[in-house]
């Protein structure tokens, strides 16, 4: 039964390799990095074996300690981030518990995140062969902490899976377990930071984490090294306890949700209120802009990039140390950021967009419905951006460069996201997932598409940027008011003319695009 | 209830032509890669018909429909709406029909009213009419009560019926409904046939694919059998099943029915 699951994932795998060239070219990239990883990782733990046993030590705790909370984090952050062996296919069969969490765990090892845990904890052996004793505990503790590693992360995903039966659970979810990761690289500055001031803070750090669940496994073998066969065989039983503890947790809320299928608990609600259809005109332009606004606020793959925004404001404010070179350039960045989020618009409609091509939606309709949806929120949030820092920093005498930058690039670029939406398309989360899962296959276009995009972008607002250093350099007050014109001017010209050429592509192509975005379901 | 769907000889459409075919297909072809999907289908669905379009699964009755709509560009061929070429004018074409595709995803983070409000306003209608119309078509499909409910927490059945309600909110000539009834529950496919029968009544037509033998001789005057990408049989049901029932006639064209043999061990007693 287990050897079936395991050649279950394996023909999965291989099927879905077989569906299509792109996610072939994805799996081999995703292997390829793992495997550099894998390299480095290799190379520099049987390069620490040479290092003192304290460093050894402090490396290995704080390494497989955030290896431990890494799978444990990431499934709740990408919700089915792995779901290819999920329990809830197996309700119908009669599988033994026992073979089922056997089938599930091995399933879990069997892919790239797993395999390299694997290896690299098995190379922690090499690290330690100057000490047998601590190797041979090395070994044992080191296939522990893997298959702690892939019990903890399957037992976040059953638990919150059995959570996640309400839609708008979902929703919320996928937007606010990702505001942690927004924060992660401040976390590991301060970390790093910690690490220079003071050599003593990443040993404290180590010591703290040794006597956790996360890291005692990993801790074992240096006690043994150290010759503290009583410390390491506590902690060899912290890890072990906390492994066979994740263990019954797992196996009793599979039990639970393999007998509770999903449930979506709605409450009726009667009509009379149209939201914005009352408020946009009542013409196909109006009616896609109030669509497009509705989706804004309800549809998490949209309304995560708006939550976002604030998290980079703080962002920006701390990064410049308060010193508000960064922070002033908050407005221009949002800009940027909002301008460009409308440029797989059609991607994100995925095949109901076959209602735009059924009512015969003119081009330039649907073209201007979904820039005048983004310019409603996005014009009011780039000028409190770009005023507000200058204010808080005081320096209100740049105000017009930076309203002119701010507002040439968001107008700039909601045309050029008008033609790149109306021409290309690239997988994106399906309506109804994670907005920060990456779907598998065809990234290539999608990088191709964004970084030539951004380049053009950068190109077409050249004048604006221009004369803002030519302002800056100059100090000439001049500068700045034609800044502000050349925004509102060149900006607004490239908005219609984006529009225009945008709406003639999509009248020539919307069939090719229905059929291009039908691919990606 | 039959009163409900506008008359499709009112004002709301212009282009009023007589004698030419609702819908009339020519040599429609398309492949997909490899595999053949459609292969040469000719059809003529006559002004006021019930048109039933039957075939197994994998015939090609949603790959022709798509093509018909202008959902999908053929290979080859061509399709006309009461005399307007659907790939020569798509615009003026799609006014004279009402659409619902199977198989795709709707805009489902609106509620059922928003929806079928927005499928109005796509076509250019005015306000007033549009939420005149919501109103009748949501009380008659029975959704009045999930109205403001968003249409992604609706079921499979409930889904299908906005979706009819978005295509017929224009009043259109011609409606193209790839399987209308999946899933549907018989109480609201009775309403859903009531109101097809009263439009087709008031001089519309109706072009329905099913798999439902049963349904289809009950419902249409008309049928085209396809399997395989192209026409076994078309004309009116009685034509088209003779003396038989629709269903043995459509397995004896089809084919592919296994004697009884197999599965013994199947048999528990």
């Amino acid at each position: 039964m287990v050897a079936d699951l395991l050649r279950l994932k394996l023909l999965l795998l291989r099927n879905s390799l077989r569906r299509s060239t792109g996610q072939l070219i994805g799996v081999i990239l995703g292997g390829l990095y793992g495997l550099g990883l894998l390299g480095v990782l290799v190379v520099g733990l049987v390069l620490l074996g040479t290092a003192e046993l304290e460093l050894i030590r402090t490396i290995l705790v704080i390494g497989g300690s955030a290896t431990v909370l890494g799978w444990i984090i990431i499934p709740i952050a990408a919700t089915g981030i792995d779901m290819t062996l999920d329990p809830a296919r197996f309700v119908t069969f009669a599988i033994p518990m026992r073979q089922l969490l056997a089938g599930l765990v091995l399933g879990g090892i069997l892919g790239i995140p797993g395999v390299v845990t694997l290896i690299a904890s098995l190379t922690q052996v090499i690290t330690w062969i100057r000490y047998p004793a601590a190797a041979l505990t090395a070994l044992v503790c080191g296939l522990l902490a893997v298959l702690l590693c892939v019990v903890a992360s399957r037992l976040v995903t059953t638990a919150v899976s059995s959570m996640t039966g309400s839609r708008r659970f979902k929703d919320v979810n996928g937007i606010v377990a990702f505001i942690p990761l927004i924060f992660l690289g401040p976390i590991i500055g301060g970390v790093t930071a910690g690490f220079q001031s003071s050599p003593g803070f990443a040993r404290s750090l180590a010591d703290i984490l040794a006597w956790t669940p996360l890291g005692a496994l990993w801790a074992a073998p240096a006690d043994v090294a150290a010759g503290e066969p009583g410390a390491a065989l506590l902690k060899f039983l912290i890890g072990a306890a906390t492994l066979v503890l994740f263990l019954v947790l797992w196996s009793r809320s599979l039990t639970h949700a393999l007998v509770t299928p999903p449930y979506n608990a709605v409450s009726k609600r009667a009509g009379g209120n149209l939201g914005w259809f009352a408020r946009f005109p009542a013409t196909p332009a109006g009616a896609v802009a109030a669509r497009a606004l509705t989706y804004w606020l309800r549809d998490p793959r949209y309304s995560a990039s708006l939550v976002v925004i604030p998290f980079v404001a703080v962002l920006l404010y701390f990064s410049g140390g308060g010193s508000g070179t960064a922070f002033a350039f908050l407005g221009p960045l949002t800009a940027f950021l909002l301008a460009w989020s409308i440029s797989a618009d059609i991607s994100y409609d995925n095949t109901a967009f076959s209602l735009h091509v059924s009512t015969g939606v003119s081009g330039r309709d649907d073209r201007l419905g979904r820039a005048a949806a983004l310019l409603v929120f996005a014009l009011p949030i780039t000028l409190v951006f770009t005023v507000g820092p200058l204010l808080i920093t005081g320096r209100t005498e740049d105000l017009p460069v930076m309203v002119g930058l701010s507002i040439g690039l968001l107008l700039t670029g909601a045309g050029l996201s008008s033609i790149v939406s109306a021409r290309y398309t690239y997988n994106v989360p399906l309506p109804g997932e994670s907005a920060f899962k990456t779907p598998p296959g065809t990234n290539f276009t999608m990088f191709a598409v964004q970084f030539i995009g951004w380049f053009v972008m950068l190109l077409l607002a050249l004048p604006e940027i221009v004369l803002t250093v030519a302002y800056f350099v100059t100090g000439q007050s001049l500068y700045g008011w034609l800044t502000v014109l050349v925004g509102f001017a060149l900006g607004g010209v490239l908005l219609v003319v984006g529009i225009r050429t945008g709406g003639r592509w999509y009248d020539r192509r919307a069939p090719e695009l229905l059929l291009a975005v039908s691919a990606n379901r | 209830m039959s009163s409900l769907v506008p008359s499709p000889t009112d004002e709301n459409n212009p282009q009023t032509r007589t004698g030419t075919a609702a819908l009339s297909i020519r040599g429609l072809a398309k492949r997909f890669g490899e595999k053949i999907a459609v292969n040469g289908i000719s059809l003529d669905v006559p002004p006021g018909s019930f048109y039933g379009l039957v075939g197994p699964n994998g015939a090609g009755k949603t790959t022709t429909l798509s093509m018909a709509t202008g959902l999908l560009r053929p290979d080859f061929g061509s399709v006309t709406v009461h005399g307007v070429d659907v790939w020569g004018q798509p615009l003026e074409a799609k006014k004279l029909m009402g659409i619902l595709p199977d198989g795709v995803r709707l805009f489902d983070r609106l509620t059922g009213e928003q929806l079928v409000t927005y499928a109005g306003l796509l076509r250019g209608m005015d306000r007033e009419t549009v939420i005149e119309r919501t109103g009748d078509l949501l009380r008659a499909l029975d959704l009045t009560n999930d109205a403001g409910t968003l249409v992604v927490d609706y079921s499979a059945g409930m889904t299908k019926k906005i979706a009819l309600a978005s295509a017929l909110i224009h009043a259109p000539r011609l409606l193209v409904l790839d399987e209308p009834f999946e899933s549907v529950d018989p109480v609201s496919a009775a309403n859903i046939r009531d109101i097809l029968a009263g439009y087709v009544r008031s001089g519309g037509s109706v072009i329905v694919s099913s798999h439902v033998m049963d349904l289809v001789q009950r419902m249409c005057d008309h049928v085209a059998v396809i399997a395989a990408g192209t026409v076994l049989a078309a004309g009116t049901v009685d034509e088209v099943r003779g003396d038989a029932t629709l269903e043995d006639r459509f397995v004896e064209l089809v084919g592919g029915r296994s004697t009884s043999e197999g599965l013994s061990w199947l048999r528990t007693s």
